[in-house]
C-alpha cells in the first residue's frame, strides 16, 4: 500500500514537470496554410519498438512465440470463410494466399471516393463485408476485426509506410494534424507534449516513444490481448483526463492518418509487442 | 474454439533432443478482477497441459490463475521413435483442446 502512494506521487509530480514543460514550450506547426506542404516536427522517425525492454522486443521479434500472431492466423482462417455459405470468402475475390494484400497497410488510411471517407484498415475490411458480402459490419475491436486487420497488416511487415495526403484526403489529414497538436483534458496536454517533447522519458513504467503507430494492431502485455490503434489512442486521452471518441470514429480515423504520415520511413511491424 | 501454434520438427535423428513450443489463445482470467460495476468477473483458466509421445505422456504441466493469458510453454523431448505427438490443453470446466504433429525418426 505505501509504496502504490509514493508511486502514485512520483507519477503526479512527473504529470506537474511535463505541464511545466508544456507551458514553456509552444509547438511549432499549427494552423499551417492547408494547400503548402506540411512540416513534420520530428526530425527522425523511431518505431515504438526502440523504446520496449529488450524482452519485449525478443518476444515481437520470435515469428512463433509473438503472442500477436495467434490473430493473424485466426484472421488467415477468417479470410477463406468470412461470408456465409451464399457469400463470397474474402479469399474469393483477393486469393488464397493474402499475398494480394501486400502494402496495403503502408498506405492506408487512405481516401475512398466512393464513400468520400477516410478509411483505415479495419473500415476497408467492415467496407467489403457490407459491399460485397451483405454482412453487418463487425464491431470495432471485435476478435474477428483484430484478427482479419492483424492478418492484413501482417503481409505488409517490413514495407516502407507511405500514405496520400493529397487532394481530397488532406483536410481529413489538416484535422488529424490539428488534434495532435491540441492541448486536452484536465491535464491540458497534447500529443506532442509527451510524444515529442519528451521522449525517451519515463512516464509511470513506461519509456515515452513518439506514439508511432507501425505496429498495431498490437499486443500489449497490460491488456493480455492485441487491440487497435484507437484502443491505445483512447488510453492517451484518457491519460491525461480527457473525454475519448470511440474506437472508429472519424476524428481517430483523421489522427491516424497524420500519425501514419507522420511515420513515413518507418516500416510497418505489425503485430507489435508493447508493455 | 481455441487456437493454437505448434512448433515442432517433422523429422529428427533417433536419439536427438527436440525442441518444442507452443502457444495457445486463452485469456486466463484470474476470477480475482472486478468489471466496471464492481461485479466479480468469473474464473476462466487451462488447468493442465499435457504432451504424450506415441500415447505416453512425455510432458505435463499444471496451470493456475497467476498465468498469463495465451500462455507459452516450451519443453524438449528426445525422439527415438516415429510416431506422432499429441497436445492436449483442459480448461477448469474440463473442455479440450488437442493438436497432433507427425514426428518421422530416422537417421
Ligand atoms: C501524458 C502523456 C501522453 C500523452 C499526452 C499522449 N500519450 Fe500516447 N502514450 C503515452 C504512453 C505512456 C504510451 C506508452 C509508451 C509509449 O509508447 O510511449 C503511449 C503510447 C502511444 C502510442 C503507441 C506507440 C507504440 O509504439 O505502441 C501511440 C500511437 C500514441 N501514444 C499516440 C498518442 C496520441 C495520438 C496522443 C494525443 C491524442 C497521445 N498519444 C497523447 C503517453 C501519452
Ligand atoms: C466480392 C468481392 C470481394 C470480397 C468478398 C471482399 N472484397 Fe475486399 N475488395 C474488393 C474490391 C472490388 C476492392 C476494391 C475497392 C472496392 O471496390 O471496394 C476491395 C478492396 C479491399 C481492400 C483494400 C485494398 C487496397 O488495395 O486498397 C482490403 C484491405 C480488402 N478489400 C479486404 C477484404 C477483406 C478482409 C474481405 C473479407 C472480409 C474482403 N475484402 C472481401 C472485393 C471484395
Amino acid at each position: 500500500m505505501s509504496s502504490n502512494r509514493s508511486c502514485g506521487i512520483t507519477a503526479h509530480s512527473l504529470m506537474l514537470a511535463l505541464l511545466a514543460v508544456a507551458a514553456a514550450c509552444e509547438m511549432p506547426g499549427t494552423g499551417v496554410a492547408s494547400e503548402s506542404e506540411p512540416t513534420r516536427t520530428l526530425t527522425q522517425a523511431l518505431s515504438g519498438y526502440e523504446f520496449q525492454a529488450e524482452d519485449t522486443q525478443a518476444l515481437q521479434d520470435d515469428p512463433f512465440a509473438n503472442p500477436g500472431m495467434l490473430w493473424v492466423d485466426q484472421g488467415q482462417e477468417l479470410w477463406r470463410d468470412a461470408g456465409s455459405a451464399d457469400e463470397p470468402s474474402c479469399s474469393s475475390c483477393h486469393g488464397e494466399s493474402g499475398d494480394s494484400m501486400r502494402g496495403v497497410a503502408a498506405r492506408y488510411p487512405a481516401y475512398d471516393a466512393e464513400t468520400q471517407s477516410l478509411l483505415n484498415i479495419e473500415g476497408r475490411i467492415n467496407h467489403c463485408r457490407e459491399k460485397h458480402q451483405q454482412q453487418s459490419p463487425y464491431a470495432y475491436e471485435s476478435a474477428e476485426l483484430l484478427a482479419l486487420s492483424a492478418f492484413v497488416a501482417h503481409q505488409s511487415r517490413g514495407m516502407p509506410i507511405d500514405v496520400f495526403i493529397d487532394g481530397p484526403a488532406r483536410t481529413f489529414f489538416d484535422s488529424g494534424q490539428s488534434y495532435f497538436y491540441e492541448r486536452r483534458g484536465q491535464m491540458n496536454l497534447a500529443c506532442h507534449h509527451c510524444h515529442e517533447r519528451n521522449v525517451g522519458r519515463m512516464l509511470r513504467g513506461d519509456r515515452l516513444s513518439q506514439g508511432q503507430p507501425t505496429g498495431y494492431p498490437a499486443y500489449r502485455l497490460e491488456w493480455q490481448t492485441l487491440g487497435s490503434l484507437h484502443r491505445r489512442l483512447r488510453f492517451c486521452n484518457v491519460g491525461v483526463r480527457a473525454e475519448p471518441f470511440s474506437a472508429g470514429a472519424p476524428e481517430y480515423v483523421n489522427l491516424e492518418l497524420f500519425l501514419t504520415w507522420r511515420a513515413r520511413g518507418l516500416k510497418v511491424d505489425a503485430p507489435a509487442v508493447r508493455r | 474454439m481455441l487456437k493454437a501454434r505448434i512448433s515442432a520438427p517433422a523429422r529428427a535423428r533417433p536419439g536427438e533432443i527436440i525442441s518444442i513450443k507452443t502457444l495457445i489463445s486463452h485469456p486466463m482470467e484470474t476470477g480475482n478482477r472486478r468489471n466496471s460495476l464492481g461485479a466479480r468477473i468469473p474464473r476462466n483458466i487451462l488447468t493442465e497441459f499435457v504432451c504424450l509421445y506415441n500415447g505416453r505422456q512425455a510432458f505435463r504441466a499444471e496451470l493456475h490463475p497467476a498465468i498469463a493469458a495465451n500462455p507459452f510453454l516450451a519443453f524438449h523431448l528426445r525422439a527415438d521413435a516415429s510416431g506422432t505427438l499429441e497436445f492436449r490443453w483442459t480448461d477448469q470446466d474440463g473442455e479440450v483442446t488437442t493438436e497432433t504433429r507427425d514426428l518421422v525418426v530416422e537417421p
